[in-house]
């Protein structure tokens, strides 16, 4: 395959990105989207150019560190897929491919591709967790929990934490995110004494971060690569309400 | 010898670490807000450890390269974790868990460590239950069990396809818990590149901001590496792309011992490669072998398709070679016969380097029994395969999807491709029974240490080492190192050992800036990962070694003429930061082929090719070899090993049978 490639550049978070256009060729179908881009950095480090940065890990759909806005789509165009399970084949040869980093003023650019996403470590901090400190636990089967409500936990606690979902929203609002951990933590019954407060104080550090408000277009859901439902939206919001009641 | 002091406490076995924690001294809580404790690597061992001692009141400093913790490797882990809890009611018990431990291990693993992790397996579960990590359950709303490798009883928890994710996301709410008390300050973006000693003790890091290039002076008064393995000398493995073993050599090179560094684990289940474009490889999880069945062709160089061979032309060899086992044998054994199969010329696929990993039966057998649940009895075919294949999905769905992004086939209609590739390394910087290495103050734990596996780990045990090292183990043993230096205050960060360490690196970086020639970072790291894998991987010979040996040391020295970095160095360069960990990786892996060279048996997942039984197994050499072997650095790329005997005294040392 042979590709156009418009790639966002932009040295650091001070100064002005722009497209630059790269041809690449003889791209096999089997490549991912991110070995592609190896075999362009590899190309501009032979010609003594600075490479593309972007972030990406463990490659294979589950570290969240890879991103990339692809043709205007968080992690491209294939549902349920993070940018490095993405492969070619879901390319035509001639394509122009448009990529950009993640899009949000709570995430601003370091270099390039690569955004700084610790606004999630801080709202992580703020309340997504089960205060208990190592060595205070009973026996694990002393807390029988319904396997649906197990299942429903661990789809939610399946999140990346990527940040697809506030780049994809036109909102930038982080609350696909945070539902999800507080889904996670709300459904079980070790999250129950602290579900009140935890709603409160990540929401409450999600908007001071400047993470926008969610107006329900669901184009969180729909980018997600590991598909996390909107459902957990909404019990975000009535946990929200709740605990504002409580308090 | 003096210098490799095990510190294993005397005693019975089963009584050795309760005995130890009783009598281990302690530091008082107004004493562990005055000591500062650096932590290397954010994973299951470094998120746990920062968690549990912060949760102790010690002033802990965590550094990582990624931008977040969790996305340290260990999330990535698949298929399970171990405990000895015996909710399965199959006989299990911590002797049981910690027998099979050291078996795997092939009888190359310290007793007394061993049955300390099984020791603490039970209360790892309970710990991540409490923090609500959401394993998988039964309809009752117990906890669900699945069998791994190398064991008869059903002792692995797992949460679907993703454990170590949710073990990690566990752990890392742990920490960020302590971060917002502000107990744990977390270094994003950090790699820390050397370790500073002060009177031969480790007194502090110097790290690299990746963002901006700079470099940063960190004093504590432990440091603790929790860095993970060096699979990443072979370039092609199941490691993430940023896994290095930076942080270990720079420490084996300032006094650390390296123990056991040929021990590498081969991972029998991974998607093939499919071009030169490869950049890493996936692994499908162990826990496949509980339903999948291993096959190729009878017929050697068959080139038909995987379903138009019939039943009676299929060769089932780990059920063959190993009735007792069968597909569940451990990983070292079970890529030892795809190998095997492959060489002989039974490989299957394009490549021929592939061997089918099947779910027919399975599926089968799950719709039979779902039908039956259901009480159709005159199901069709159609619908048993229907039915089975959904209960396929519910168990293992997501690593099926991940094979068919992967490939682009679908394996509920058509069987995996597989074969072995670098997934652990069993060897890593060597430790006493409390995790410290032979530089006092210096800890390592999980992966990066050498410690609990031997020459083999067993399926959902690394998973368990992490945690048990760092929730369990180090908030015990530290106390007997900082006990003593309660009234010492924090180093400043302008001691000369500080400052000269941070000039040797400083220069490092300039001299990598200033080779400016004409090849890139991936270039010389795809050459060493392929010296590694053909002579120093699943078989090994003493012609391939030392081959190897005199090809890595030409590799190195073209590698620090002719290496070009691009950029520059007080910047987010991610040219630089591969460079500082290929370097390193180019020396470590002379070692690695050294220990391979002397180690002149087959134990584990090393096999050399000399030493085999008339049934192609490895054969161990307990007369002459039955020793841990901990390698000290002599400076400029010389290194002299010392022995550390192993003595059984509770278990029966046999040969290592699962026929």
């Amino acid at each position: 395959m042979n590709l156009t490639l418009k790639i966002w550049r932009q040295h650091d978070g001070n100064s002005k990105g722009d497209f630059v256009t790269y041809q690449v060729s003889d791209i096999s179908t089997e490549m991912s989207f991110l070995e592609m881009f190896d075999v362009l950095n590899e190309r501009l480090v032979n010609e003594g150019k600075v490479p593309i940065a972007f972030d990406h890990d463990c490659r294979e759909g589950i570290c969240g560190m890879c991103s990339l806005h692809i043709n205007g789509r968080a992690h491209g165009p294939q549902a349920g897929t993070t940018t490095c399970q993405l492969h070619m084949r879901h390319f035509k040869d001639g394509e122009t491919i448009t990529v950009e980093p993640w899009r949000a003023q709570a995430f601003p650019v370091i270099k390039d591709l690569v955004v700084d996403r610790t606004a999630f470590e801080k709202i992580q901090a703020a309340g997504g967790f089960v205060s208990v400190n190592t060595g205070n636990a009973q026996d694990a089967n002393c807390l029988p929990i319904p396997k649906d409500d197990a299942d429903a936990s661990f789809f939610a606690a399946s999140c990346i934490g990527c940040g697809a979902c506030v780049a994809a929203c036109k909102n930038s609002s982080a609350m696909l995110f945070v539902s999800a951990k507080v889904s996670q933590f709300a459904l079980l019954p070790q999250g129950q004494v602290e579900r009140a407060d935890r709603a409160l104080n990540m929401v409450k550090e999600m908007d001071a971060l400047g993470f926008g408000n969610c107006t329900n277009t669901g184009s969180c859901e729909a980018e997600c690569p590991k598909e996390i439902s909107i459902d957990n939206i909404a019990r975000l919001n009535r946990e929200y309400l709740l605990a504002t009641l409580k308090k | 010898m003096s210098k490799l002091d095990s510190k294993i406490p005397e005693g019975s076995l089963e009584q050795k670490w309760t005995d130890y924690k009783s009598h281990v001294p302690l530091v008082n809580p107004s004493n562990k807000r005055n000591l500062e404790i650096i932590i290397v690597g954010a994973g299951l061992a470094g998120s746990s450890a920062a968690a549990s001692l912060a949760e102790l009141g010690y002033k802990v400093k965590v550094f990582f390269y990624q931008d977040s913790a969790r996305r340290a490797h260990s999330i990535a882990a698949q298929g399970g974790i171990n405990a000895a809890k015996n909710y399965a009611n199959d006989g299990d018990s911590v002797y049981r868990l910690f027998y099979d431990t050291i078996k795997g291990g092939d009888y190359r693993a310290r007793e007394g460590n061993v049955h300390r992790l099984a020791e603490v397996s039970n209360n790892i579960i309970d710990q991540c239950v409490a923090q609500g990590v959401p394993f998988a359950r039964e309809y009752g709303g117990l906890l669900s069990n699945r069998s791994f490798g190398g064991t008869q009883v059903q002792r692995t928890f797992y949460a679907a396809g993703q454990t170590g994710q949710q073990l990690l996301l566990g752990a890392y709410s742990a920490l960020q818990r302590q971060v917002g008390l502000g107990m744990v300050k977390t270094y994003t973006r950090h790699e820390m590149l050397d370790i500073v000693t002060i009177d031969g003790k480790a007194k502090g890091i110097i790290a690299r901001d990746l963002v901006t290039g700079k470099l940063e002076r960190h004093s504590g008064h432990a440091v603790l590496l929790c860095t993970g393995g060096y699979g990443n000398v072979f370039y092609l493995s199941t490691n993430a792309m940023g896994c290095n073993a930076t942080a270990v050599w720079k420490a084996h090179k300032r006094g650390a011992f390296f123990g056991n560094p040929c021990y590498t684990q081969i991972h029998p289940t991974c998607i093939p490669v499919s071009g030169d474009h490869q950049s890493k490889l996936t692994l499908m999880s162990e826990s496949l072998r509980n339903d999948g069945r291993i096959w190729v062709s009878k017929t050697a160089n068959d080139n038909r398709k995987g379903t138009d061979i019939p039943e009676g032309e299929r060769d089932y060899y780990l059920e063959r070679r190993y009735p007792a086992f069968g597909n569940l044998v451990p990983r070292d054994v079970a890529s030892r016969a795809a190998k095997e199969r492959c060489d002989a010329g039974f490989g299957v696929g394009t490549s021929k380097m592939a061997v089918y990993l099947d779910f027919t039966a399975a599926i089968d057998r799950f719709g039979k029994q779902q039908a039956g649940k259901l009480g159709e009895e005159n199901a069709s075919a159609a619908r048993i395969v229907e039915l089975g294949k959904e209960v396929v999905k519910e168990k293992y769905g997501n690593l099926f999807e991940m094979y068919e992004k992967i490939t682009g086939e679908n394996p509920y209609e058509v069987p995996m491709r597989i074969y072995p590739a670098v997934h652990y390394t069993m060897g890593g910087l060597w430790v006493d029974y409390e995790l410290m290495t032979t530089i006092p103050g210096l800890y390592a734990l999980g992966e990066a240490n050498f410690s609990d596996h031997g020459a083999n780990r067993l399926g959902a045990s690394a998973l368990m080492q992490g945690l048990a090292d760092g929730y369990f183990v180090i908030p015990y043993t530290i106390g007997g190192y900082l006990n003593p230096q309660i009234s010492e205050k924090a180093i400043p960060t302008d001691h000369p050992a500080f400052v000269e360490t941070e000039k040797n690196i400083s220069d490092l970086i300039d001299k990598l800036m200033n080779i400016k020639g004409s090849k890139s970072v991936d270039h010389f790291h795809k050459r060493l990962g392929k010296i590694m894998w053909d002579k120093c991987g699943m078989g090994r010979n003493e012609k391939g070694l030392t081959e190897a040996l005199s090809e890595i040391r030409v590799l190195r020295d073209e590698f620090w003429k002719d290496l070009r970095v691009p950029g520059e160095k007080m910047d987010f360069n991610l040219e630089l930061e591969k460079a500082v960990r290929v370097a390193d990786f180019l020396e470590l892996g002379e070692l690695m082929c050294l220990d391979a060279l002397q180690r002149k048996e087959s134990c584990g997942g090393h096999f050399r090719e000399e030493y085999q039984t008339s049934e192609g197994e490895a054969q161990r050499d307990d007369a002459n070899f039955m020793y841990v072997s901990a390698w000290e650095f002599k400076g400029d790329n010389k290194y002299e090993m010392h022995k550390e005997d192993l003595k059984y005294e509770k278990i029966k040392v046999q040969a290592r049978s699962y026929k």
